[in-house]
């Protein structure tokens, strides 16, 4: 099938592929797709005490169009605050990508990303005030 | 397009052999008058297509050790599915109305049974081993008093792997049993001897082996005679099993690819042979690859490897350069890896990590050592992107994950 380019940029030169310590209360993992599915999905995000995400990476198990989406979904929420980059939506990701219909679901796993990331991150904060 | 992939498809189909193509030609214009409806009776046209559609019927025949008035023409491997399975259960169903066949099919023969189980047939669809062969205990275990038909396939597509059919046609002859084996993937790669292997009808196919597509045979048995329904209604061609003008020029072209085929078996099969190892020398020194199918018994042309922790359909992508299919079914709506590795067995990652290279005639050692370039670099690419790669550096067991299903 063809990509479209912006697919191929960034399959070709994934940005922010990586990953931060899980243990670090200022870090956020979303992990979210399973291999039975031929996709899993890693987000990270690295978020200042004032709630805006100073940095992200990711690593992707998935076809081209997945790996793409979580690459543009790095560059996208740095600088946004929590509640900012909850907003992204699964249409924007597969607006900009310009993703066939038979690959909407990646930019579905996209946004799951984001969500499962910030929640983790939420979850951790609240353990962390409950030990106070 | 500037330079073309290197095409490792050849199990998808082959380039047409180029002196089948001159041949090919020869009877499609006015030329030297060989353009005629071979049914024609009243001329020369008609006269020397129907020689040139008898000597092409002989080469076919020749090849499976058959004879020619056995050999049926269709449009293809699927069609010569279609008309045996369909044509044997429509014309015994009054003995029986059970079928047996396997996971691994072609769709072609699994849809064809489907159509029958509409019909009111039964079918048994066996599990192969992990090794995709056919265990001759569960054949004869799922046989009844009512079976009529067992169809197994001589040579897998994806995977490659020969299954013992002498056997099993052992097996169906001693029950008395039609045995259909679609062979569209072993003509012309490995020796068939219908009578040997005790068959009754046998799918062929032109393009698998350097003929045209849209060209294949069917062969029935004549003695014991094996009945079959026609399918394809008409002017009574093919002693009524199929009717419809013969395409000479792509019968033909298939009779010349056969015969060809059969010169020249042994040279391709060392050639195939020596590229194969030449692949799994170059990659051995990757971690994690899996070969599905069984190794020894394969035909050469065909390596189905599984790298674990990469995507079937993200390889393809970087291995653009090279023409050759996954097992993932990404690209689907169904997100189901292949049905075939999974009847193996093989877990879901392992299925949607699949590649199929196939090799044959026309494929260089320089294609195989550009190939084995770029998959070493390509799948350590990917593997620094895979999060599975990297629980698995880890040590995690990845099935003992909770996965987030979506």
């Amino acid at each position: 099938m063809a990509y479209s380019d912006k697919v191929m940029d960034h399959y070709e030169n994934p940005r922010n592929v990586g990953n931060f310590d899980k243990e670090d209360s200022h870090v956020g993992t979303g992990m979210v797709g399973a291999p039975a599915c031929g996709d899993v999905m890693r987000l990270q995000i690295k978020v200042s005490d004032d709630g805006v995400i100073e940095d992200a990476c990711f690593k992707t198990y998935g076809c081209g169009s997945a790996i793409a989406s979580s690459s543009l979904v790095t560059e996208w929420v740095k600088g946004k605050t929590l509640e900012e980059a909850s907003t992204i939506k699964n249409s924007d990701i597969a607006e900009e990508l310009a993703l066939p219909p038979v690959k909407i679901h990646c930019s579905v796993l996209a946004e799951d990303a984001i969500r499962s990331a910030i929640n983790d991150l939420k979850s951790k904060k609240e353990k962390v005030k409950e030990e106070h | 397009m500037s330079h073309l992939p290197i095409y490792f498809d050849y199990s998808a189909t082959t380039p047409v052999d180029p002196r089948v193509a001159e041949k090919m030609c020869r009877y499609l214009t006015m030329g030297d008058g060989l353009f005629g409806n071979p049914a024609s009776r009243s001329h020369l046209y008609g006269w020397e297509s129907e020689k040139a559609v008898d000597e092409a019927r002989q080469h076919v025949a020749d090849l499976i050790h058959a004879d020619a008035k056995e050999i049926v023409w269709t449009s293809g491997a699927t069609e010569s599915d279609n008309l045996a399975i369909k044509g044997a259960a429509h014309f015994y169903h009054k003995q029986g109305r059970h079928i047996i066949t396997s996971k691994t099919e072609h769709k072609a023969v699994l849809d064809s049974c489907r159509h029958l189980e509409r019909e009111g047939f039964e079918v048994t669809y066996l599990d192969p081993e992990a090794n995709g062969l056919i265990s001759f205990e569960k054949l004869e275990a799922a046989m009844r008093p009512d079976t009529i038909l067992v169809s197994i396939m001589h040579v897998n597509n994806e995977i490659g792997v020969i299954q013992d059919v002498a056997a099993i046609g052992e097996l169906c002859r001693s029950r008395k049993i039609l045995f259909h084996v679609d062979a569209a993937q072993s003509a012309g790669k490995i020796p068939i001897d219908v009578r040997a292997m005790k068959i009754d009808l046998l799918s062929l196919s032109a393009h698998k082996i350097y003929g045209p597509k849209g060209m294949g045979a069917l062969f029935v048995q004549r003695k014991p005679r094996v009945r079959i329904e026609a399918q394809m209604h008409g002017g009574g061609h093919e002693r009524g099993m199929r009717s419809g003008t013969l395409a000479t020029h792509q019968i033909v072209g298939m009779g010349e690819a056969f015969r060809l085929a059969g010169l020249e078996m042994e040279r391709d099969r060392i050639h195939a042979e020596n590229l194969r190892q030449r692949l799994l020398d170059g990659i051995a020194g990757i971690e994690e690859v899996y070969i599905n199918g069984d190794m020894a018994r394969r035909v050469p042309t065909n390596l189905n490897i599984s790298f674990n922790y990469v995507e079937g359909e993200s390889l393809m992508l970087a291995l653009s350069d090279l023409a050759v299919s996954s097992g993932s079914a990404c690209t689907s709506a169904s997100l189901e890896p292949s049905y075939v590795l999974r009847a193996l067995g093989r877990s879901d990652e392992l299925a949607h990590s699949s590649i199929r290279f196939s090799f044959g005639r026309f494929t260089t050692e320089a294609d195989v050592d550009r190939a084995v370039e770029l998959i070493a670099g390509k799948v350590e690419k990917l593997r620094d992107l895979s999060p599975l790669w990297e629980m698995f550096k880890e040590g995690v067991d990845l099935s003992t994950v909770q996965w987030a299903a979506h």
